[in-house]
């Protein structure tokens, strides 16, 4: 017991909790769920672009666009989360996020269905995965947190991203 | 934007310094008298301490003062320049950069031991306790050259407003020796007329010190330009007649000569104001160089990049347009922008010079472990290459150098055998020629033994016994990996970077190497590097929906797939080309477009060198100037493009990489003959 706390401590402080227990987060839907990113890292939210397939990547970074004059991935987490590419909607954007990617800062694209808001989250309404009874792999989840009779998922984007094909 | 960290800051200025002294003290080697160069070095060592001990490397601030004061009794002509001195301080320098490196590790033994030596280069002799070495000849020099000055100085009205103390040139006046100090303050006007921040008052010093008269003017050299200064030099041994301007306050001046005991303190050698030229160059070059982190000029030209994609939509929709003045302020932005993707290419190129510098030192270093004479002579280091491009050519380039020096030149004794001069000679030179720079390391050695070469390359069967090969077939040979001469190999020659890894990192800037040796007269070594690394020419092709940039220095050539050319390659994946069957690759399948092909489909021949492959591709669109942009490190496993570009409507185009696709081709072609 005392083990799996340690555990979840360290990762939980891998995130940026305020002295409050609070984060502040950008929440967005994917295929149903609700996501949430730590806002920090949240560049800017754009339409939809034209997008470039990079034959031979790994699905969930199928593509690339310009953002700005630099070409960034876009990345579906939608298939490291083993939900199917949904079509495009009118809701749909990208979230451009700063992360950083074997010890340099990378910009990210994130598709995203529908964007919701920028928003607090609260440390004690906060679990770890379970360890069962998940369909998804829970070392790429932060945490879950209960909100308003539902749960947010924080992705472990780091966890996402470092993800090899020969893994 | 945040400050930067100032140890950062200081550990940059600090590596250049170290340069400069190491540049000074290297030109010393060969003129031990040179004035100029004793100054410079002197003033570098000063610059080092005073910043050292202002961002807290207090280590390195002692250490540095000790070579300071060395330099210094050089620089007053106290002691004779040596080579044992120059060779002691580029020792001692080293250890300096350690101190900079680690400042906390304990550095104690070998600083000691560094000295140690330095000590006895300045002496010439027997190495006597520290104290007591550097005691004798200080008191000597006092008992002989005990001055009094009497100072008269003030200072402009202003000068406080300018952060000027009076107060810090009395103390540092004290520090010189003995100070007797009148203020007249005769010109302080009445109250209500005077103005609390300018400065009335003068000052009057008699001083009696060791040190020269140019100490006293070291003193005031910051405001020496705006002040009035008279300096009288008084008889040490005639009684003090004190200054006739404040006689109200003035006490009677004690005997100023003193026995030898209390200058002794004062003796020991003293940080000094910065010397006068030193201060006037830097600040001159300040004036004319900013300094800029190489990620901010990356972020411009990224800038530029968009912009200049902007502009190209503008003119399309200027084009379509039928107002005039629209179509004249599209013209106009787009020669600004032309321009200023020039100007921003530009600002990446820096001189060679800075690359070639870093070799003087390599090359002192050689001769010393080597035992040869070699004089180093570069040429065109003003010539301006990318910066990139100069990063990653500095180790081939010590490569190539040790291996010109190492294999190349001949001892002394062999060389006056050959009838040559002693001393061996490596040029290294840069010139710009169209879009490639030129860089060459020539030597005047014994030249590549051709017959040892294809001995080598036979026995590693990397070629077979008696083939025929061309004379520059055979000498690239020793670029090939494990091409070792491992009869030859020394301490010089073993740093893990091969001449294998010097083809290389040429071939990866898209350059290339031409070798040309006489034997008995010297070899020479050219590498060919294109100017910028940012921009190339390329090939736009389509293929399915995708369009692709294939680097246009790789085409060889674009023919048509007939029909049943096409029809027939569906079991072999060849085409005839001149006689000769060219393996080729469809990139549509290889790319997975699921797309139906054309019906005229193209093929592109690429090749590296002796390699050839075709592409299939559905359309040639035509070329392209290519901004190259990196790719992040989530597709760092796609080795089948080197990179990315933005095209002009905004959209994104990724650049096939030539050689992973040719080697693709060739290992097709290799498995295709396999199965039969």
């Amino acid at each position: 017991m005392s083990d799996r706390l340690q555990t979840n401590i360290r990762q939980l402080a891998d995130m940026h909790w305020n002295d409050n227990g609070e984060l502040e987060v950008l929440t967005f839907d994917l295929h149903g769920e609700t996501f949430a990113i730590e806002a920090i890292m949240v560049q800017e939210i754009l339409d939809l672009l034209p997008e470039t397939a990079v034959p031979g990547a790994m699905a969930f970074v199928g593509s690339v666009i310009n953002f700005r004059g630099k070409v960034i991935p876009l990345a579906d987490i939608r298939l490291a989360f083993g939900m199917e590419a949904g079509a495009s909607t009118i809701d749909s954007r990208i979230v451009v996020i700063e992360i950083e990617l074997q010890g340099e800062l990378t910009l990210v694209g994130i598709r995203t269905d529908k964007v919701n808001e920028v928003t607090t989250l609260s440390r004690d309404m906060s679990e770890p995965p379970p360890s069962v009874g998940m369909k998804w792999r829970p070392d790429y989840i932060n945490c879950l947190v209960k909100r308003g009779g539902q749960f947010i998922i924080l992705p472990n984007l780091e966890a996402i991203f470092s993800f090899r094909k020969e893994a | 934007m945040s400050m930067p960290d100032p140890v950062a800051v200081f550990r940059i200025e600090a590596a250049e310094l170290l340069e400069q002294i190491e540049t000074g003290l290297l030109d010393l080697t060969h003129r031990l008298n040179d004035k100029d160069q004793i100054d410079a070095v002197f003033r570098g060592l000063h610059t080092l301490k005073g910043s050292g001990a202002m961002f807290g490397f207090d280590a390195l601030a002692a250490f540095t003062h000790h070579c300071e004061t060395a330099f210094d009794r050089v620089r007053k002509g106290e002691k004779p320049a040596t080579s044992e001195l120059v060779a002691a301080v580029l020792a001692a320098q080293d250890h300096m950069r350690a101190l900079i490196e680690n400042p906390t590790d304990d550095h104690g033994e070998i600083g000691e031991r560094l000295l140690a030596q330095l000590r006895l280069a300045v002496e010439g002799d027997a190495p006597a306790p520290v104290a007591a070495s550097a005691a004798p000849v200080e008191t000597a020099a006092v008992a002989d050259d005990l001055h009094t000055f009497r100072i008269r100085f003030s200072l402009p009205l202003n000068s406080m407003v300018n952060g000027t103390n009076p107060l810090g040139l009395l103390d540092e006046l004290r520090d010189l020796g003995e100070c007797h100090v009148v203020a007249d303050t005769s010109a302080i006007p009445s109250l209500d007329v005077l103005v609390p921040t300018e400065l009335y008052v003068s000052w009057d010093v008699t001083l009696t010190t060791d040190q020269p008269r140019s100490a006293i003017d070291d003193v005031f050299i910051f405001v020496l330009d705006d002040m009035t200064l008279n300096v009288e030099t008084i008889a040490a041994e005639a009684p003090v007649v004190k200054a006739v301007a404040a006689p109200a306050v003035v006490a009677v001046p004690e005997p100023v000569v003193q026995p030898v005991p209390a200058p002794v303190a004062a003796a020991a050698p003293r940080p000094q104001p910065v010397p006068e030229p030193a201060g006037e160059k830097q600040q001159a070059k300040a004036a004319e160089n900013v300094r800029v982190p190489a990620e901010r000029l990356d972020e411009l030209m990224d800038r530029v990049g968009e912009l200049v994609i902007a502009q190209s939509r503008l003119r399309q929709l200027a084009s379509t347009s039928m107002d005039i003045q629209l179509r004249s302020v599209s013209e106009e932005i787009e020669r600004l922008s032309g321009e200023l993707r020039d100007t921003m290419m530009v600002l990446r190129m820096v001189p060679v010079g800075s690359l070639f510098g870093r070799f003087r030192r390599l090359v002192h270093d050689l001769a010393r472990e080597t035992g040869k004479i070699i004089e180093l002579e570069t040429e065109g280091e003003t010539t301006e290459v990318d910066k990139t491009v100069i990063e990653r050519l500095a180790d081939p380039l010590v490569h190539l150098v040790r291996n010109s020096i190492d294999h190349g030149l001949e001892t002394p004794e062999e060389r006056r055998a050959a009838g040559k001069e002693e001393a061996g000679k490596v040029l290294l030179s840069a010139r710009q020629a169209g879009g490639e720079v030129i860089i060459t390391i020539k030597d005047d050695g014994r030249g590549i033994n051709r017959e040892r070469v294809r001995a080598k390359a036979e026995s590693s069967g990397l070629m077979q016994p008696g083939q025929q090969i061309s004379d520059q077939d055979l000498l690239q040979m020793i670029f090939q990996p494990g091409f070792s001469t491992a009869a030859q190999v020394t301490n010089l020659s073993g740093r893990g970077v091969g001449m294998d890894v010097v083809k290389k990192t040429v071939e990866a800037l898209r350059g290339a190497i031409d070798i040309t040796s006489k034997p008995g007269q010297g070899s020479e070594v050219a590498l060919r590097i294109p100017l910028t690394l940012a921009i190339i020419d390329g090939l736009l092709v389509r293929v399915g929906e995708g369009r692709y940039v294939i680097p246009l220095s790789a085409v060889e050539e674009c023919l048509e797939l007939s029909l049943e050319e096409d029809l027939r390659s569906r079991g072999r994946s060849f085409i005839s080309l001149r006689d000769s069957l060219v393996p080729f690759l469809r990139l549509r399948d290889l790319f997975r477009t699921g797309t139906k092909p054309d019906t005229h489909q193209k093929v592109v021949v690429i090749s590296t060198g002796t390699e050839r492959v075709g592409m299939v591709v559905d359309q040639i669109i035509g070329d392209h100037q290519t901004v190259i942009k990196s790719m992040s490190k989530l597709h760092h496993d796609v080795a089948t493009f080197s990179g990315a570009t933005i095209l002009g409507d905004g959209s994104v185009a990724l650049i096939l990489d030539v050689a992973h696709l040719v080697a693709a081709g060739q290992q097709q072609e290799a498995h295709l003959r396999a199965a039969g």
